[in-house]
């Protein structure tokens, strides 16, 4: 049996605007560019992404199904700038075929600094998805699969999910195949499902590469490299961000129509289904315990966090960061604490990394700085205000004091 | 290959880029096995200004001398006897030969060069324009007792000479800009530099510019074809003699910025102190230091003081050798608010020295150095809000130290010298077919 289970990160962040030290309000983030990033991604991947799998799930009666993760941030800009995407996520969350991932809600790195914060985040973005979609999320992944085995400790403490996501790298496999079910070390309940990155990345990054010697890539082909699973596996998990669909790869390499034909060519064979990760998890025993003493991510070819903290000012900005959580919930200032917690978003340390800057390609998607310093001094002068806040509460009394008590 | 080559004296002994590119290029090239006939204005005895201590008979010229035999293989060097000085003006040159020629007729120039590299010239031109003429002819006259190639002149002064040799031996000539009358003086452009430099331009037969940059001003103001002009950016020297921290001996209360060029229009002193005054008015505890010396120096003192921030800005006059490594020692971070920067070294050598730099977008470095700060010259606000996070938040600087620092090792001046071989090789072919 080889179930294909399809998961989505869907996700934008709210970019800041230009802020130099001079500046001294309150307004961080660059609504206009927000806006117009918004729409754009919108119209080009998510509405016609959207409406297609809406479409095919129609059509295979229940027998195709997908998984997404939307992040709080990402959901909130929809709301206001791009309502019809919203409603036709709703449409998919009552066809019962799509099932939807639990994550911080902010798509922060809080799980490494504040693990009180973490928990708050993820309670928040189940609490959001619960309301938005009528479904309490049973399955846990963390910012860009970030993981290591005190996470899916911690994850099984929490009391309400059932399985956790991770990268199926090669250096924690060893020589086991991530098309099985498996246990996190140390967890009695928790299941792990590995993202085969082989399969996922002919997808997210190959399908259009023509130098690809196994370009151009059909669905036929495609389907046929699932069902040599059949025999070796229980499930493919196929793990990619939402935008490779109209916006990494753009419409005219045929990626929408890639999409369109393989349901039909994965169920030609008899073995084969589409499962959403929970009903992987209950399909399926764990036959081994996988143990990752070391954090693992899904990204660059290091699968590792040195996009976000590998160099001084990401730790820097970070650390300082989170150093101020004390003040900010001191403050019970609803606003500020809202800022604070937009400000965790990875994607801001992500544009201060310097990894590719001489290259230049990776990480410049939709980064609106020109160089990792600038995103940097941003970030800080920000920090600054934000701290000044606070500083002003603080020695004017307080007035908001206590009114937070239940979100602190 | 052989080059003719019509350029300037090498550093310490000259203030400005063009000296510095000279020797970069030259010893590079030396380096490849390239012949070069190197020329070069010099003064054969001088008392005067600030070239007392360094043309003393007895160290005719050390800068050349000493190189020579160490640094350079395939070079000769052919001295002109002339007071020319690169990013002189008409003024200034007036001022100073009329002061050579006053010590002449005091008697202290009894003493002759017996040095065989020095090409006697005859007497030297009352104004600047008819120097670089008779610089001209001069060179031209010694150009016949050379074998060469291909002729490669830098920058304005030299272009007549580069013409003259050209028409004399019928080789091609090269023309290198390092910076164009309108970087040096805006809009207000002296008519007769603009004229020799378009007049130099039109007839080479290639052009190589220090920046995309320039190449645009090149194309733009002086109505040459763009086919006709090469990029070829600027390597940096590193020399690596780094001394200890401890040899400066100065406690670091303050934090210190640096500018570090000609105080001339160009280099947009008038923006750094503008920056200084927003910076001074959220931070105290720092000092901008104004080293060099220029035709806008004392506007620049009396727009320090009108600011009032006269005791925060120190003006160190034009530094030379050790005084230099000094200052970047200091140094916390470094700013170039060029107006108009056909290349600008200056960066390179601040990082280099493993300070930090911020530089104008209007410059050809900022072509290709990443790991820099930059910022339009005009936008004091974003000035000002970069050196306060430089000087804030310690790892920013310690990000673009260690990046920038390797960042240069890739600008090497082989390179340079290698694309100028090739466009040797281009142009010489072309003449022989024509």
């Amino acid at each position: 049996m080889a179930s294909v289970c399809f998961y989505f990160q869907v996700h934008q962040p709210l970019r800041l605007r230009h802020y130099t030290v001079f500046d001294n309000n309150h307004q961080y983030f660059d609504d206009y560019k927000n806006y117009g990033i918004c729409r754009k991604v919108a119209n080009k991947c998510y509405l016609p992404a959207n409406r297609l799998l809406l479409e095919l799930i129609r059509r295979y009666d229940g027998r195709f199904k997908i998984a997404y993760s939307i992040t709080g941030v990402l959901l909130e800009q929809l709301e206001n700038y791009a309502p019809e995407v919203m409603s036709t996520f709703d449409a998919l969350a009552e066809t019962g075929c799509v099932e939807f991932l639990a994550e911080t809600y902010y798509h922060s790195l809080s799980f490494l600094y504040s693990r009180g914060e973490f928990a708050e985040q993820v309670r928040m973005h189940s609490d959001r998805v619960e309301y938005l979609f009528g479904q309490r999320p049973r399955v846990f992944r963390n910012t860009e699969l970030i993981y290591n085995n005190e996470l899916a400790s911690f994850i099984e403490s929490m009391d309400c999910f059932d399985g956790i996501l991770c990268e199926g790298a090669d250096h924690i496999l060893g020589s086991r195949s991530p098309n099985f079910v498996y246990r996190p070390k140390d967890c009695n309940k928790l299941k792990l499902l590995l993202k085969n990155y082989s399969l996922s990345d002919d997808i997210a990054f190959r399908f259009s590469n023509r130098n690809w010697s196994q370009w151009p890539l059909t669905a036929d082909k495609f389907a046929g490299w699932v069902n040599d699973v059949n025999g070796n596996g229980n499930v493919v998990n196929l793990f990619m961000d939402y935008e490779t669909f109209g916006e990494h790869q753009w419409e005219d390499t045929g990626i929408f129509n890639f999409v369109r034909h393989l349901p039909e060519k994965i169920l030609q064979h008899p073995d084969n289904d589409f499962k959403t990760p929970s009903e992987v998890i209950d399909s399926y025993d764990a036959l081994d315990t996988i143990d990752v003493p070391h954090i693992v991510s899904w990204a660059d070819t290091e699968r590792d966090i040195s996009a976000w903290v590998g160099n001084a000012m990401q730790s820097n900005a970070i650390y300082e960061l989170y150093r101020i959580e004390g003040q900010i919930k001191e403050t019970g200032d609803r606003k500020i604490l809202e800022d604070w917690r937009k400000l965790q978003t990875s994607d801001h340390f992500y544009y201060m990394c310097t990894k590719y800057f001489a290259d230049g390609d990776v990480h410049k998607y939709f980064n609106p700085y020109d160089s990792p310093y600038d995103s940097y001094i941003n970030f800080m002068n920000i920090l600054g205000n934000i701290k000044l806040r606070c500083l002003r509460i603080r020695e004017g009394g307080s007035p908001g004091a206590g009114v937070l008590t239940g979100l602190v | 290959m052989k080059v003719f080559m019509l350029g300037w004296e090498f550093p310490p002994f000259i203030s400005g880029g063009l000296g510095t590119a000279c020797y970069g290029l030259t010893k590079a090239m030396d380096k490849l096995g390239i012949e070069v006939v190197f020329v070069l204005p010099k003064m054969v005895e001088s008392e005067y200004a600030t070239h007392v201590k360094l043309l003393s008979p007895g160290s005719l010229s050390p800068s050349l001398s000493s190189l020579r035999g160490a640094e350079f293989k395939k070079t000769k060097f052919r001295l002109i006897d002339s007071p020319l000085q690169p990013y002189s003006t008409a003024d200034v040159y007036q001022r100073q030969i009329e002061e050579t020629l006053m010590h002449k007729r005091m008697g202290h120039s009894g003493r002759v060069s017996s040095s065989s590299q020095f090409i006697s010239s005859g007497d030297y031109a009352g104004d600047m324009y008819s120097e670089v003429q008779r610089y001209a002819s001069v060179a031209a006259r010694l150009s016949e007792t050379e074998e060469f190639d291909v002729v490669h002149a830098h920058d304005w002064m030299t272009y007549p000479a580069g013409i003259e040799v050209a028409k004399r031996s019928g080789k091609p000539l090269v023309v290198h800009i390092h910076s164009t009358e309108f970087d040096r003086s805006g809009e207000h452009v002296n008519q007769m530099i603009y004229d020799i430099e378009r007049e130099g331009m039109h007839f080479a037969n290639r052009i190589i510019a220090v920046s995309n940059f320039t190449r645009n001003i090149i194309v733009e103001r002086y109505g040459v074809s763009g086919d006709k002009v090469e990029v070829v950016h600027n390597g940096v020297e590193r020399n690596g003699n780094n001394q200890l921290l401890s040899e400066v001996g100065i406690k670091k209360e303050e934090k210190v910025v640096l500018f570090l060029g000609r105080i001339t229009m160009q280099k947009g002193p008038e923006y750094f102190l503008h920056a200084a005054k927003k910076v001074l008015g959220v931070m105290d505890d720092v000092k901008f230091v104004m080293a060099g010396s220029g035709d806008m120096m004392h506007r620049a003192v009396e727009m320090a003081a009108g600011l009032g921030i006269g005791s925060k800005v120190l003006f160190t006059g034009f530094l030379r050798g050790e005084d230099v490594n000094r200052i970047y020692k200091m140094a916390d971070l470094f700013v170039m608010p060029s107006v108009s920067e056909p290349f600008g070294i200056v960066p390179l050598e601040a990082l280099e020295n493993d300070v930090p730099v911020i530089i104008s977008k209007q410059s050809g470095v900022s072509e290709v150095l990443r790991h820099a700060l930059k910022v339009d010259f005009w936008d004091v606000d974003e000035m000002a809000n970069k050196i306060i996070a430089v000087l804030r938040y310690p790892p920013l600087g310690i990000t673009l130290r260690n990046y920038g620092n390797f960042e240069i090792r890739k600008l090497q001046w082989r390179d340079s010298a290698v694309r100028c071989s090739r466009i040797y090789e281009q142009v010489t072919s072309e003449a022989v077919g024509v």
